[in-house]
Order: C-alpha cells, then sequence, then structure tokens
C-alpha cells in the first residue's frame, strides 16, 4: 500500500509507538505537574516551571546531549536504572520515547495548567460539601472540568513527539528498527541519492499523521463542549 | 430542642465576624442587610471556612472546637448547602448532579427516595439535560434537590432565590415551604429579603456588620423595615 518498503512501514510503525508510548507516559506526570503550577505555592516554584518550559525553548541537541550524558548506560541516572532494574535508554527505542515525551512535556503542561486555572473552585466546595474527599473531588469534577485543556495538551505533546528529530537522533542515534523514526528516516533518505522518493512518500505520511491527529483533537474538543453545554 | 449552636469569631479582611447564636428545629433565617457576613457564617457551618476562635455544634457533634483543635472537613459533616448561584457540575446530567451525593458517600441507590424528591421539587422531567439547558428556577430546584438527596442533617441555603428574578421566585417559594413542612430537615435560610424570609422561617437571627443584632420571632422583620424607611 503506497508503495512503501517494509523498512518505510517500520520508521511509520515506530513513530507512532514511540508517540504514544511518550505521550502515555507523560500524561500523568503532565497532569500532576500542571496541577502543582496552577494550584501550589512552594519553594523552587519559578524553578520547577522554568525547567518543564526548558526544552522548548533550548536547541533540542542541547536536550539529547544533556539527555545521553544522564540517560546513557555510564550517565548517572542511565547507569542506575540499569544496575538495580535493568532498564536501558541509550540507543534503544524507549530512549527515542523519553527524549519525545520531554520534548512534548512543555506543550502538554501549559494547556493542562490553564485548563485547571480557569476551573471554578467553588464547584469544588460544592462537591466537598457534597461529601466528596479530596481525591474524589479532584477525579469527578476537577479533572472532567479540565479535560477539554488536557485534550489540547496530548495532542500538542503527540504531535510534537511524532515530529521530534533533534533531541532523538542525538541521544539515541538513528538506528533502522529501532530508533529510526519517520522523520529520521526522511533525514537519511535526503542524504542519499535516489533518496527523494521515498522521502516524499514518508513526508506525505507525515502530513497525514498530523491532519489526523489535528481533526481527532478537534473532535475530541467538541465532544466535551457537547458535553458541557448541552447538545 | 437546639440543633445547631454556633458561636464563632473570624476576621474577614476590615470585618469581625462575632456570631453567637442557636437554631431549633424548623426554618432559622439568617437574615440582614449585604455585608453583614451571612454567607461567611453559612460557609463556617459548612467547613468552607475556618472561624478563628469558637465552636459550632450540630446535633451534639462537634463539628469544630478551636480549643480542642476539632475541624470536620467539609466532605464529613453532611450539611445540604445550597448555593446562591447552584453551583450544580455542568458536565454532569441532572440526574448525575442529584445522585452525586449518594455516589460520594457510597450508599445503595434509592429509587424511592429520588422520586419522592424529584416529585416534591418538580424536577422527574429534568433528568436527562444538562444545567446548562436549564433556566434559573429550574437550577435552583436542583441544586435543592440534590441537597436534600445526599441526606443532610442541616439543610444550608443561601440567598437561594437572589439570582432569580420575581416571577422565578414566586415559582420556588412554595417549593420551600412544602421542603420545610415536609422534609423534616433544619432549615438555615439565608437572606436579605423580609418577604422571603417571612414565608419561609419561623426563626430570625438578625446580623448586622458581623454581629447578631437580634434573635426571635418574625416581629424582628418588623423592625428591620422600620429601620430602612
Amino acid at each position: 500500500m503506497l508503495g512503501l518498503t517494509p523498512e518505510e512501514w517500520t520508521a511509520v510503525a515506530l513513530s507512532l509507538r514511540i508517540a504514544i508510548v511518550a505521550t502515555a507516559w507523560a500524561l500523568p506526570f503532565g497532569i500532576a505537574i500542571g496541577w502543582l503550577l496552577a494550584r501550589k505555592n512552594f519553594w523552587g516554584k519559578t524553578l520547577l516551571d522554568g525547567l518543564v518550559f526548558l526544552p522548548l525553548v533550548l536547541p533540542p541537541v542541547v536536550t539529547g546531549y544533556l539527555l545521553l550524558i544522564s540517560f546513557g548506560r555510564r550517565g548517572p541516572i542511565g547507569a542506575f536504572l540499569y544496575d538495580y532494574f535493568g532498564i536501558v535508554f541509550s540507543f534503544r527505542w524507549t530512549g527515542a520515547a523519553l527524549s519525545c515525551g520531554i520534548m512534548g512535556f512543555p506543550l502538554l503542561v501549559r494547556p493542562v495548567r490553564l485548563a485547571l486555572e480557569a476551573i471554578d473552585r467553588r464547584l469544588e466546595d460544592a462537591a466537598a460539601t457534597l461529601g466528596a474527599n479530596s481525591v474524589l473531588v479532584f477525579f469527578t469534577v476537577t479533572l472532567p472540568l479540565a479535560l477539554p485543556g488536557i485534550i489540547v495538551g496530548v495532542v500538542l505533546c503527540f504531535a510534537r513527539a511524532l515530529g521530534e528529530f533533534g533531541a532523538t537522533i542525538t541521544f539515541v542515534s538513528n538506528i533502522p528498527g529501532e530508533t529510526q523514526t519517520i522523520s529520521a528516516a526522511i533525514y537519511t533518505l535526503t542524504q542519499v541519492p535516489g533518496g527523494d522518493a521515498a522521502a516524499g512518500r514518508l513526508v506525505l505520511i507525515a502530513i497525514a499523521l498530523a491532519f489526523a491527529a489535528l481533526i481527532a483533537s478537534e473532535w475530541l474538543s467538541r465532544r466535551a463542549a457537547i458535553r458541557f453545554h448541552g447538545e | 430542642m437546639i440543633v445547631l449552636a454556633l458561636d464563632v469569631e473570624k476576621r474577614l479582611g476590615t470585618l469581625m465576624l462575632v456570631v453567637r447564636f442557636e437554631a431549633a428545629a424548623g426554618a432559622t433565617a439568617l437574615f440582614g442587610p449585604s455585608g453583614a457576613g451571612k454567607t461567611s457564617v453559612a460557609n463556617m457551618i459548612a467547613g468552607l471556612i475556618t472561624p478563628d476562635r469558637g465552636s459550632i455544634v450540630l446535633d451534639g457533634t462537634v463539628l469544630f472546637d478551636a480549643g480542642a483543635g476539632i475541624n470536620v472537613p467539609p466532605h464529613k459533616r453532611r450539611i445540604g448547602y445550597v448555593f446562591q448561584e447552584g453551583r450544580l457540575f455542568p458536565h454532569l446530567s441532572v440526574r448525575q448532579n442529584l445522585d452525586y451525593g449518594r455516589r460520594m458517600s457510597g450508599r445503595p441507590r434509592d429509587a424511592k427516595e429520588f422520586e419522592r424528591i424529584a416529585a416534591l421539587l418538580d424536577i422527574g422531567n429534568l433528568l436527562d439535560r444538562r444545567p446548562g439547558m436549564l433556566s434559573g428556577g429550574e437550577r435552583q430546584r436542583v441544586a435543592v434537590g440534590r441537597a436534600l438527596l445526599m441526606r443532610p442533617r442541616l439543610l444550608l441555603l443561601d440567598e437561594p432565590l437572589a439570582s432569580l428574578d420575581a416571577a422565578r421566585k414566586r415559582e420556588i417559594l412554595p417549593y420551600l415551604v412544602r421542603l420545610r413542612d415536609d422534609a423534616q430537615v433544619p432549615i438555615v435560610y439565608v437572606s436579605h429579603m423580609p418577604a422571603e424570609v417571612r414565608r419561609i422561617a419561623t426563626t430570625v437571627v438578625r446580623l448586622d456588620a458581623g454581629r447578631v443584632v437580634a434573635t426571635g420571632g418574625l416581629e424582628l422583620l418588623q423592625d428591620a423595615e422600620a429601620d430602612a424607611l
């Protein structure tokens, strides 16, 4: 189908897997950090805020290099994870998911935080008077009301993860079948003579995936809006 | 019999709230001009604001005692609170809103109780709607139903009619009177409107500038009206 070679299909499937895994892991942390930033005042809040948004403003290569020296097999975090849990990030697709998740993280946190800040806290008070403890209030009132913002964040994070290039290639290199995503494959194809046709096919796939993500977010947001305000 | 005994102090900006009163079964009005601190008193009863000093006792249970360090959190107080603006959950249907208190306390469904309250407030035909699709009067009736269905030990109504026009007020008042007579839950009714208070309350606690200036029967309303003239 579409005249894609098995190698190209592998890159597409790998990109999707990496983006989905990256977003799924980023989501709970994104909600937790968004909630902390929206609701709590604590020492070092400005620092945390800056840290979360750093990947957005740093050159991706720098983020990738920082990941390499900290999460690589000899890096302090990487060595710890390998020694105690047998987890390896470097030159694996899991490492690509890590770098994609970190690059997408600020795009996830920001809309989540804004959505949480926009919630009418008096509704949470009302829930408390009706017998809901703070955990139940969070899951039955806060989270559903923040859903439109969470959807926006998930889609942005997913799209960013799908297209991530600089940090990923620096951290886990460009290994076909393991870390070669669509972006990395396109880059490789543009470096070899006669690779234009294959690169063009992957470019079309990338455009199609981006559109699909946008349409999906639009559809989900509209459904959420209907749930809130009636038909 | 005393249902609610309140003796609290709280500084709120420039207002010093010093409020002490006791409420018996039936409906007690917390009556006074805007800014007298009525809503703050209601919030202290519900546990949404913590008094600086004093105690709150409901049905012999201490909800708050500054000296003894007791402060029961709002979700354990079982006080049905109807807010001025209703505060229905916009993401839930009317039925889910009504059912919220029961779900949170993990009680089994009680269809009879549900139908009785829905009939009392005439909201049976609204159950599948979203709060966004309700009129102001309907919204307040659902809010009252939601508070009642959590089986409260006390029903706290904070200016439940304030956001409604005259016609809507006339529409809801009979339901509130019926509620007082049928529901057998003590009511604290917060309002600055003598006409509403006269219809609903049996006892009046008059509040002004953060202090209780008089406690008694409906005759206090006449004094208030006379003062206003």
